[in-house]
């Protein structure tokens, strides 16, 4: 039973990870229907800053967080008005192909910047708790509470504040939008500067759980889009319940069956969700 | 449909260049670079059959290369089969997995497609990674012996290797010609232009998907099992995403729904790309911003620039 429990963490933080990143990717997509493939390369971009910060500059973990998350908004809302703006009114299709050149251009860059060497992070919180029999790194209860904080912080930003409110008006429906006084093009320009945030707070706080290295935001992403997909393209709620239930069905399936039918079973659960119901397990809506 | 006599004229030009090439280049470097971009611009090709004419973009191209690639490599060299049994038995093996995995697939369109195919292709990738006794694993496979010799006609030379994939490349531009040329690539573009107006025409949307889906899939595995022939040992890189993605910059550049296209497009970068091999660090960091330019202001690539181009001279 303790293996259990200890797993139950181990995947409630992996779980916040893959929420956070999932948060960013859906709310892009929900605002302006761009399935932004470079998601993953802003999450890897935010623990490289972090990395930076906190080996180069020797700034705290907190600083590093913060800096990390500025740049990345800057980052983010820069790619929607150098790339996406101009796409608008072409398909999907037209705008992925754009995201894949972002990738490629974010991770080769980082590749001729740090090489393709996986970096360690180095963290304050290196100690380890012990509750109920149960190990639990500091990190990793740092990545917990940090994650629910971002995402309260999301859901006030959303339905408290009038910024908030006219990006779901904007997800609701553009032309509305537009009719009722909103700079849409400001919005989206906001929308992903957010989600750019989004993805730094999760690179930094899985820096130091993992390795930091030019492609880490490769599998994420594509664990992001079955996440998104099955909560619902577009949908809040929907991007933080799949990323717990997808990190606690591989943290148990690698614990219980075997690491490699870990790794398969996020296509696995896609498959199934694309066969039995495309539109996802939840009705749409930020 | 006919061929106009000044297009005829070009292209047996072409042609008779693409005979002459290596016999007057006689460098062997030059003359393998340019086979392994024709055998990988067949596979664009069958990228372009599914973006181009179909409109879907599929992210499964390189896994299925890699499957084509896999089902020859391993039949010739763990069974000793002959090249001309264990060619058209990779076609028939991603073709018939092209079925199967469209008939999930194609539930979906746009966004939704791409990214389920491009599931499917890291899934192909886990696959050929983790199945070691059969695939050889992260080590690959080597050994693969090249074709058999059918009568007089010896493949051991690599001039006779370029012939041999030369072949099949005017095969597979033949092929494609006559597709889009047909009824059949025309209900392609009828349901790329508008499935619902496709639909009321009385064209079956789905099963138009589903032949493009599967004659994508078997292009890339001609050029699959051709590349793993050619270069006799294969790795998991093969069938990687990272291949797809080059496939995909190919085509953008190249230009998507010309039949010259994929195959400038192959030829163009691979070439710039083993020139410019001191610069091979700064290979990803220029395609991507390249790829976006095309994207946002030649999305026709370079063929539909070629086109424009006389109207813009008269102005």
């Amino acid at each position: 039973m303790t293996l259990f429990f200890q797993q139950f963490v181990n995947g409630i933080a992996l779980g916040s990870v893959y929420s956070l990143v999932a948060l960013g990717l859906t709310l892009v997509y929900g605002v302006l229907k761009v399935p932004n493939f470079a998601h993953g390369a802003l999450y890897m971009a935010g623990a490289y800053v972090s990395y930076v910060m906190l080996t180069s500059f020797g700034a705290s973990y907190v600083v590093a967080m913060a800096v990390s998350v500025a740049v990345l908004a800057v980052l983010g809302g820069s790619m929607e008005w150098l790339v996406f703006r101009k796409l608008e009114g072409k398909t999907p299709v037209h705008s992925m192909i754009a995201a894949l050149g972002l990738l490629f251009f974010m991770e080769g860059t980082a590749d001729v910047i740090w090489g393709p060497t996986f970096r360690q992070v180095p963290t304050p919180f290196d100690g380890v708790v012990t509750l109920l029999g149960v190990n639990i790194t500091e990190q990793r209860i740092l990545v917990i509470v940090a994650a629910v904080v971002t995402m309260v912080g999301l859901y006030l930003l959303l339905k408290r504040t009038l910024v908030g409110m006219s990006i779901e008006a904007m997800a609701q429906d553009r032309e509305g939008a537009l009719l009722v006084g909103i700079d849409i093009r400001r919005v989206a320009m906001l929308t992903f500067a957010i989600s750019g945030a989004l993805a730094a707070v999760a690179g930094s706080l899985i820096a130091p759980l993992l390795l930091v290295f030019p492609n880490m935001g490769e599998l994420i992403i594509l664990k992001a889009f079955v996440i998104v997909i099955l909560g619902g393209m577009g949908s809040v709620p929907g991007a933080i319940l799949g990323g717990y239930l997808l990190a606690l069905a591989e943290t148990m399936a690698g614990t219980y069956v075997s690491f490699a039918f870990s790794e398969l079973i996020a296509f696995g659960m896609l498959v199934l969700v694309l066969v039995i119901r495309p539109t996802g397990l939840f009705q749409k809506g930020v | 449909m006919p061929v106009p006599r000044a297009r005829g004229v070009s292209l047996a030009l072409l042609l008779l260049a693409a005979i002459l090439f290596p016999l007057l280049v006689d460098n062997p470097y030059l003359v393998s670079v340019v086979v392994t971009a024709y055998v990988i611009a067949i596979a664009v090709y069958g990228l372009d059959v599914m973006l181009g004419y179909t409109g879907q973009l599929s992210l499964a191209q390189g896994g299925f290369f890699g499957i084509g690639g896999y089902t020859a490599g391993i039949l010739m060299a763990s069974y000793e089969v002959s090249f001309w049994i264990a060619l058209p038995a990779a076609v028939a093996m991603t073709a018939a997995l092209g079925y199967v995995i469209g008939l999930a697939a194609l539930r979906t369109r746009g966004d939704y497609f791409a990214i389920f195919t491009l599931a499917v292709g890291v899934m192909i990738v886990i696959i050929i990674e983790r199945w070691e006794n059969v695939t050889g694993g992260t080590d690959g496979l080597i050994g693969i012996p090249p074709p058999s010799s059918i009568g007089p006609l010896h493949f051991d030379s690599l001039n006779a290797q370029y012939y041999l994939v030369l072949f099949f490349l005017v095969l597979t531009i033949y092929v494609v010609w006559s597709l889009v040329n047909s009824l059949v690539g025309r209900t392609f573009v009828a349901v790329r232009n508008s499935e619902e107006l496709a639909r009321a025409v009385g064209i079956d949307a789905g099963k138009t998907h589903q032949l493009s889906f599967v004659i994508s899939a078997a292009l890339a595995g001609l050029g699959g099992a051709l590349y793993a022939v050619f270069l006799g040992y294969i790795g998991p890189a093969m069938g990687g995403v990272q291949m797809t993605f080059m496939m995909l910059v190919y085509l953008m550049i190249g230009g998507v729904a010309s039949l010259a296209g994929p195959l400038l497009g192959t030829l163009l970068v691979t070439s710039l790309m083993q020139f410019l091999q001191g610069f091979a660090q700064y290979q990803m960091m220029a395609l991507g911003p390249i790829l976006v330019i095309v994207i946002i202001f030649f999305p026709q690539g370079l063929a539909g620039l070629a086109k424009r181009l006389p109207a813009l001279w008269k102005r």
